[in-house]
């Protein structure tokens, strides 16, 4: 049917307008149909810059300034839109429209596609990435991969020849990572689809990928060939960069079996839902200990979430109780859903699985000084704890930046410091290493580990297997049915 | 709202015969049972008006009980908004009370309570037209029986749309200032820290949507077609015939009545 | 302050050589999203502003026009943001027909509202030819969109009350526009600048580049 296009370019760059340094520089590759390509390089290397310019989004209306060509089956990338779909990272930032039907409709429409063969193409493109839902259906009740397939359907159904993913797995829980890779790989291998993809989760694709080119920071290509190839070459200089090259071992030892010690927090028949919705998980007995490393773990919609945030003192309970330790107890109780925000901040810190959620103030610096000057700490031992903090999250230099401006790693960190500086004896974490490329991930589970051998208790909740390898030293399953826990050893 | 609260039944039950009319025409509806409310402070007219949408709720499709939910705000807030009237309308008949450049006479009474009943008679409208109206068939609307232009008409609704994602937004700020002892007081501060984060996810993630719009060929200069047509039938016309009646009707009898008032007269 | 002020505007005057006018994707998505953003805004204070509206009210005549400032920051946001013709009266409209589907007590004229405070705002960005967004261009903007309020409500129902009323409440209306809508308009979106979330923007950049 559609086939695939050859991408081309020749000495392309693009500069955005008001900035110094070219986003993309010098770049000349020739891609031919229906090759699948995985683009790699550091960050800030101009990745998604290209992708934007093969979609044909740059350009126009005094965004910026460009150099050379990049043209897609010979045709001014800029005049070719309709040819390429472009997948961008957050899928919660894609749907156009209320309804599944509507929104892959959207693309056609567009292109003056006429009525009954827009629909014919909605269907055939909902079960090519196989979301077997109604029309009718809200695209806001979709997970998380199924509004990932979604945007994916929404350019096939335009029938590009060129396919552009940026970061497509990036905010996808590993199910749903799976979803939306073999959807990509049905179409693409049955089409013939030129592929684009841009992602640092190489493993994902690796398999898939006949083709791997490496942008150089400072302009050009550094490596361009086959994946194995490209990965021997280049292995060691892009996981430095952040990407996670296959099989590069991390160099982490495993959390061990620690023996638990006097239990911190203590679940007793607890239902949790949060305000207003309905309870999605009961009868939950549980214990955690101090000074111990516990991470949750469970399927999409078993609650996790829900737990941290009870766990955390946030949400009260549905039912049953939830104590803190008596050396925790606050003024009315031992509850931490009763204690104060105040109370809460030497009791339990919570990151959240948004950093951006818990930004209040617009530097680096006051963000960190939040906590101790709420604890009320004088100026001098607020400024102690804060330049600490900043030395070991490594944000020295940002200090006085906008806590918005940072990268993702650098926000993560920030926001887990935010907890650090009031020093709390628990601390709860929800996915706390979504999206972080490689090396962000390494400084941050390393910055945990260091808690958790000084003493803080850690509660982690997370899809990723490599925090269950090397934070927990207990692990608790939220199973597919919606009452209880299970107690995981550190064998499984 | 449907943008806040999908009902997830409406499509399977969108058999009222205010679901056969088009958004379009509910809007015009709007201004047609307001413009006249607006010209004229009188108890008469809204409390008529008020009367007939009442009796025309089962055609709107809504549930009884909605509508209440979705009333009890006016009901609370339209005797408040009588306040100023009683106090500052210029006086007329009889003096009841009076302190500082407050009044309260026959007239700043009689115009106090209508303008409490008239809050709350352009309000129900609101209720009874929109709380179903899809936000994507509003377009399809505006964008081909009003004709305006589709950039602009599909541009804004998938932005308005971008709403629903912002409650869960606000939400986890809320317990987030609770984890990060800011929590105990300070709730106006709160608030504007909160709105001010909520500004920064909307333009961000409004960007991203113009960027996701873009790549899927928005905004160039093909014609477009659409997916699902959307015309006018004999329903409009006879909707729109019956709101200039309720308002005929509303204001007719205020003047058989000689209640009246134009405002300002 | 006053010698800030006016250097920040000079600052801020923007090359006309160097932008169009005509409305992108982003612009007007972006407008639909300041609109929902300040319509909840508008949402919230329709609870607090107007319990401080009425309280201020009954106690003096007309000073509840203090609280009216922030149901006119949308003109003021959309104008110093987007920068396009028409951009102060959108954002304002969409803010106000949000704020009314939502649910308020005053229903549709909510919109209307909304249409003459964006007019009056837009009013003023047009008289600087759509080139000047200092902090003095976006006081008069909200004072503009305060006295487009004021003209409405006064044919809408304050044209029965006193004179004095009027008078007052025309006076507290211009300073909470030209304050709440106005400056801190300008501080919103100085402070959004400055988190990167307006790159797509002239403002967002020209704050980029001063860092």
């Amino acid at each position: 049917m559609a086939g695939g296009a050859r991408v081309v370019a020749s000495g392309w760059g693009w500069r955005h307008a008001g900035r110094k340094a070219w986003a993309v520089a010098e770049l000349s590759f020739d891609i031919e149909a229906g090759e699948r390509v995985l683009v790699l390089g550091a960050s800030g290397a101009g990745k998604s810059t290209l992708l934007a310019g093969i979609a044909g989004l740059l350009g126009g209306d005094d965004e910026g300034e460009t150099t050379g060509e990049l043209r897609i089956d010979g045709v001014d990338a800029r005049s070719a839109r309709g040819r390429s779909g472009l997948v961008l990272q957050d899928p919660d930032a894609a749907a156009v429209f209320s309804r599944v039907g509507d929104d892959v409709a959207f693309g056609c429409e567009n292109l003056g596609i006429e009525r009954e063969e827009i629909w014919r193409r909605v269907r055939r493109s909902l079960d090519a990435v196989g979301l077997g839902v109604d029309l009718d259906r809200r695209t806001a009740e979709l997970s998380g991969g199924e509004k990932q397939r979604l945007a994916i359907a929404g350019v096939l159904a335009m029938e590009p020849r060129v396919i552009l993913l940026d970061e497509p797995t990036a905010n996808l829980d590993p199910a749903g990572v799976l979803d939306v890779r073999d959807a990509i790989e049905r179409t693409v291998v049955r089409e013939g689809t030129t592929l684009v993809v841009v992602e640092h989760r190489t493993e994902i694709w690796a398999d898939l990928m006949t083709r791997v080119i490496v942008l150089d920071p400072s302009g050009g290509v550094l490596a361009d060939g086959e994946p194995d190839a490209v990965f021997a070459q280049e292995g060691d200089r892009l996981a430095a960069a952040g990407v996670w090259v296959p099989r590069h071992p991390i160099g982490m030892p495993l959390a061990l079996d620690a023996p638990a010690g006097a239990v911190v927090l203590e679940a007793d028949g607890l239902a949790i839902g949060r305000p207003g919705a309905p309870v999605v998980r009961s009868a939950i007995d549980l214990s955690i200990p101090q000074g111990h490393a516990t991470v949750v773990v469970g399927p999409n919609g078993a609650g996790k979430s829900t737990l941290a945030l009870t766990l955390a003192g946030l949400i009260p309970e549905r039912e049953g109780l939830l104590t803190g330790a008596p050396s925790l107890a606050g003024r009315r109780g031992q509850r931490p859903a009763q204690w104060s925000s105040r109370e809460l901040l030497t009791r339990i810190g919570t990151v959240f699985q948004d950093p951006e959620h818990q930004f209040i103030t617009a530097t680096v610096r006051d963000e960190l000084a939040v906590g101790p000057k709420a604890l009320g700490l004088g100026p001098a031992e607020t400024e102690e704890r804060v330049d600490a903090l900043l030395a070991a999250l490594g944000l020295g230099a940002l200090a006085l930046a906008n806590p918005f401006t940072l990268s993702g790693g650098q926000k993560r960190r920030l926001s887990v410091g935010t907890v650090l500086a009031s020093r709390p004896a628990v601390m709860v974490l929800d996915e706390p290493t979504f999206g972080q490329d490689r090396v962000s991930w390494i400084r941050l589970v390393e910055l945990l580990r260091a808690e958790v051998a000084a003493g803080t208790t850690v509660v982690a909740v997370t899809h990723d297997a490599g925090v269950v390898a090397h934070l927990g030293e207990s692990v608790v399953e939220l199973t597919g049915a919606s009452q209880g826990v299970a107690l995981r050893g550190r064998a499984a | 709202m449907s943008v806040t609260t999908p009902d997830i039944s409406a499509a399977a039950q969108r058999t009222a015969f205010l679901d056969g009319v088009n958004p379009v025409s509910k809007i015009l509806a709007m201004v047609v049972l307001s413009i006249p409310l607006l010209a004229t402070i009188d108890w008469v007219s809204s409390t008529v008006a008020v009367a007939i949408e009442l009796a025309l709720v089962p055609l709107c499709g809504v549930a009884v009980r909605d509508v209440l939910r979705r009333s009890i705000p006016l009901l609370a807030f339209a005797p408040i908004a009588g306040i100023s009237m009683l106090l500052y309308a210029e006086p007329g008949g009889r003096i009841h009370a009076q302190f500082l450049l407050a009044t309260v006479s026959d007239d700043s009474i009689a115009l106090a309570v209508a303008v409490a009943l008239r809050v709350f008679a352009l309000g129900l409208p609101t209720i009874l037209l929109f709380s179903r109206v899809d936000a994507t068939e509003l377009a399809d609307g505006l964008a081909q029986v009003a004709r305006l232009p589709s950039r602009f008409v599909l541009g804004v609704v998938a932005g308005v749309r971008l709403l629903g994602l912002f409650v869960d937004d606000w939400r986890s700020m809320e317990l987030a200032r609770r984890a990060r002892g800011v929590g105990d007081a300070g709730v106006i501060r709160r608030f504007f820290s909160m709105a001010f984060v909520l500004l920064v996810f909307a333009v961000r993630r409004g960007s991203k949507l113009a960027t996701a719009m873009e790549a899927r060929g928005f905004g160039a200069d093909v014609e477009r077609t659409w997916a699902r047509p959307s015309r006018l039938s004999w329903r409009d016309g006879v909707f729109l015939l019956g709101c200039v009646c309720i308002m005929a009707a509303a204001t007719g009898t205020a003047v058989a009545v000689g209640s009246f008032r134009f405002v300002g007269s | 302050m006053h010698a800030t002020s006016s250097s920040v505007d000079r600052s801020a005057r923007v090359d006309s050589s160097d932008r169009s006018l005509r409305w992108r994707v982003v612009d007007i998505v972006i407008a639909a999203v300041l609109g929902v953003a300040t319509g909840l805004i508008f949402w919230f204070w329709n609870t607090i502003g107007y319990l401080w509206f009425e309280t201020a009210d009954a106690v003096t005549p007309g000073f509840g026009g203090i609280a009216v400032g922030i149901w006119l920051l949308g003109g003021v946001l959309g104008g110093l943001i987007i920068r396009k013709p028409g951009a102060a009266l959108l954002v304002e409209l969409i803010g106000a027909i949000v704020s009314a589907l939502i649910g308020n007590i005053w229903g549709p004229t909510t919109i209307y509202s909304g249409i003459v405070q964006g007019l009056g705002a837009e009013l003023v960005f047009a008289a600087f030819f759509y080139r000047r967004f200092g902090i003095v261009v976006a006081a008069l903007a909200g004072i503009g969109a305060g006295v487009g309020a004021w003209i409405f409500e006064f044919f809408t129902g304050n044209i029965e009350k006193s004179a004095v009323f009027n008078l007052l409440y025309l006076g507290s209306i211009v300073v909470s526009g030209a304050l709440l809508a106005g400056v801190l308009g300008w501080f919103l979106v100085r402070a959004l600048a400055a988190t990167g979330a307006l790159s797509r923007f002239a403002v967002g950049r020209e704050a980029r580049r001063e860092v």
